[in-house]
């Protein structure tokens, strides 16, 4: 587990989308990667890959609304040593294409970047054929393939950048809402290495993607009620940081899960095969309790929904009552 | 190149597909018998590659993919009798522990294969990433890919033609095994083809048909299609073949799709086939 404590701001002023944060670093990849190409499915303005375009026009390769012909080119553009970034929506990056990401990708060790926005209930108004609530659980399942959901606008810059020098393929998440820019240029990222942001023993709180700053707001609530919360942003979901589980429930005996995904599948799944083999530990899981999403504003749905920091404090709470 | 495409290489791999495909009693006959002088004229005559020294990113090499993924027999027949792996490998098909896996894979290793198949309607897209990669390194080598007719009936096939033209990708040429069977009838009675040549010119694809077990005509519709580099239109080769071709009663029926002969149906089909290289 890496420390980043001192790399995070906890009265950030700044707030940014985190699809702009791939959008950068995409950018930046042309010009440090001349092997990076990118592939998009009629939703460049969406995904921010237009100054990739700009910049790289003969590397940048329009698909049209075919989504699974651009993820088995994309298969099809490594051999030869091109390092492809698909980019559109997470519910036409994972559940539409699964079979071509299963046969030509992953069962196929393809080094393929495959880079997902508008993940979750957050997407918002478009409803719920949108809001993809499954994906993490689908490509965690997929033998070869390594699961990335960053914390706001500056992680996701750096995790593009990363996903680049490892070879085979990756499930890049983020999403549409402006959050928190609570991360320094200069925190260190390592994929599969989860990351401290506050330190306490006497629960930890483990979140993803957009629940990170929210586990960040109810530790600062629980600090209050003097309650010192571990929290661990565990932005690699796969290969998982289990060291890191395992330390942090030894000190606390108690693990709260945070995440805009379905409970069945998800971060929490994955924290709880951890600690079931090897330190059971009591758990909650804040997550989409198995239903699908609908129309309304991101903050409405999140609250709608139960995935607030709110939520993060009170079953922080049912455990230490426990 | 130490043999060129000619009959005698046909008969042996009609004798290895059919022996493979016995010997576990598993696998597509009829498929592979069908496209066997396609493998033989392309591997023997026509693609630039390096055998004994393969490489997964194939660079300065055309590229095969063979979309319709259950066909592997014919291919490996070929791949091994071409070199790319030892002969005696052939009889692992479809066993434990193999590198000659049911459908092509690339996870153990097999020389020859660089993508899996077996799903269908992926293939051409897969081919098409190549062929870009190609163009991007500024190569003048080739793409093959190799399609079933029933195959068309996935929708990826037409997400990817519409990509090949807008993009005027002529690095490709793709071949469709027009045998009019599938799994469980004929294509005209289980979701019809109609005019498939229509098809892919009305995508913009420049369409030339061929008789499939004609290595003299398989040479004809290749040299046309490569004649038309720059044109940047793709070609397409609709290749006219009997399913099961070459064991009389294997051909022209569906029944053989997918299953294999018992000893005395092997005994019948390989009376009808020369050895002429030595078995495996």
């Amino acid at each position: 587990m890496t420390d980043s404590s001192l790399f995070i701001t906890l009265n950030p002023t700044d707030s940014k989308d985190t699809r702009s944060g791939f959008g950068a670093g995409l950018l930046e990849l042309g010009t440090t990667h001349p092997d990076v190409v990118a592939l998009c499915a009629d939703l460049t303005g969406s995904l921010k890959m237009g100054d990739f375009r700009d910049a790289h026009p003969e590397r940048f390769f329009q698909v049209g609304i075919a989504e699974a012909n651009m993820m088995s080119m994309a298969a099809g553009m490594t051999i030869g040593g091109k390092i492809p970034f698909t980019g559109t929506f997470a519910n036409f990056s994972t559940g539409r294409v699964y079979d071509q990401i299963r046969q030509s990708i992953a069962y196929s060790e393809k080094n393929v970047k495959i880079c997902a926005s508008h993940a979750g209930l957050t997407l918002g108004e478009d409803g719920a054929t949108h809001q993809i609530l499954e994906d993490i659980g689908m490509m965690k399942m997929l033998p070869n393939m390594t699961v990335i959901c960053p914390a706001d606008y500056e992680q996701t810059r750096q995790a593009t950048l990363a996903i680049a020098d490892i070879e085979g393929p990756v499930y890049l998440r983020f999403g549409r809402p402006k959050l928190p820019v609570f991360y320094n240029e200069s925190a260190p990222f390592e994929i599969g290495k989860a990351q401290k942001l506050m330190s306490g023993d006497d629960v930890t709180i483990i979140a993803t993607g957009y629940m990170v700053w929210e586990a960040v707001k109810a530790a600062l609530t629980l600090k209050d009620q003097g309650i010192n919360a571990d929290v661990i942003n565990m932005h690699t979901i796969k290969p998982l940081d289990a060291a890191a589980i395992i330390e942090s429930a030894t000190r606390t005996g108690k693990v709260v899960t945070a995440e805009e995904h379905q409970r069945l599948g998800g971060l929490g799944g994955s924290v709880a095969q951890v600690l079931a083999e090897n330190i059971p530990t009591p758990m909650r899981m804040v997550a989409v309790q198995d239903r699908f999403g609908e129309s309304g504003t991101p903050t409405q749905l999140m609250e709608k929904y139960g995935l607030t920091a709110d939520a993060i404090v009170a079953r922080s709470l049912e455990l230490i009552a426990l | 190149m130490s043999m060129q495409a000619s009959p005698t290489i046909c008969s042996q791999v009609r004798r290895d597909i059919v022996r493979m495909v016995h010997a576990v009693s598993s696998g597509h006959p009829g498929g592979s018998l069908g496209c066997v002088e396609l493998f033989v004229k392309l591997y023997f005559d026509v693609m630039k590659l390096d055998a004994e020294n393969f490489t997964l990113d194939g660079k300065e090499e055309d590229l095969f993919f063979l979309s319709n993924g259950h066909i592997s027999p014919v291919w490996y027949s070929v791949l091994s009798r071409r070199g790319f792996f030892p002969l005696k490998e052939l009889a692992t098909f479809r066993k434990l522990n193999s590198r000659v896996q049911g459908h092509p894979a690339t996870e153990e290793g097999l020389p020859g294969i660089r993508v899996a198949s077996g799903s269908l309607g992926q293939g051409l897209s897969v081919g098409l990433g190549a062929a870009e990669t190609k163009k991007l390194a500024g190569e003048d080598t080739w793409i093959y890919t190799l399609h079933g007719d029933g195959e068309m009936q996935e929708g990826q096939i037409w997400e990817a033609a519409m990509y090949a033209a807008h993009r005027k990708i002529d690095n490709i040429i793709s071949f469709i095994d027009c045998n009019g069977q599938q799994i469980d009838g004929s294509t005209e009675d289980v979701l019809s083809l109609k005019d498939l040549g229509a098809k892919w010119s009305a995508f913009g694809w420049h369409v030339i048909k061929c008789d499939g077990h004609s290595l003299d005509d398989l040479g004809s519709a290749i040299d046309e299609a490569k004649s038309r580099r720059g044109s940047g239109v793709p070609c397409i080769v609709l290749m006219k073949t009997v399913m099961g071709k070459g064991v009389d009663f294997m051909e022209g029926t569906h029944k053989w799709h997918g299953i294999a002969p018992n000893d005395e149906q092997l005994a019948d089909a390989l009376s009808q086939l020369e050895e002429t290289l030595g078995d495996y």
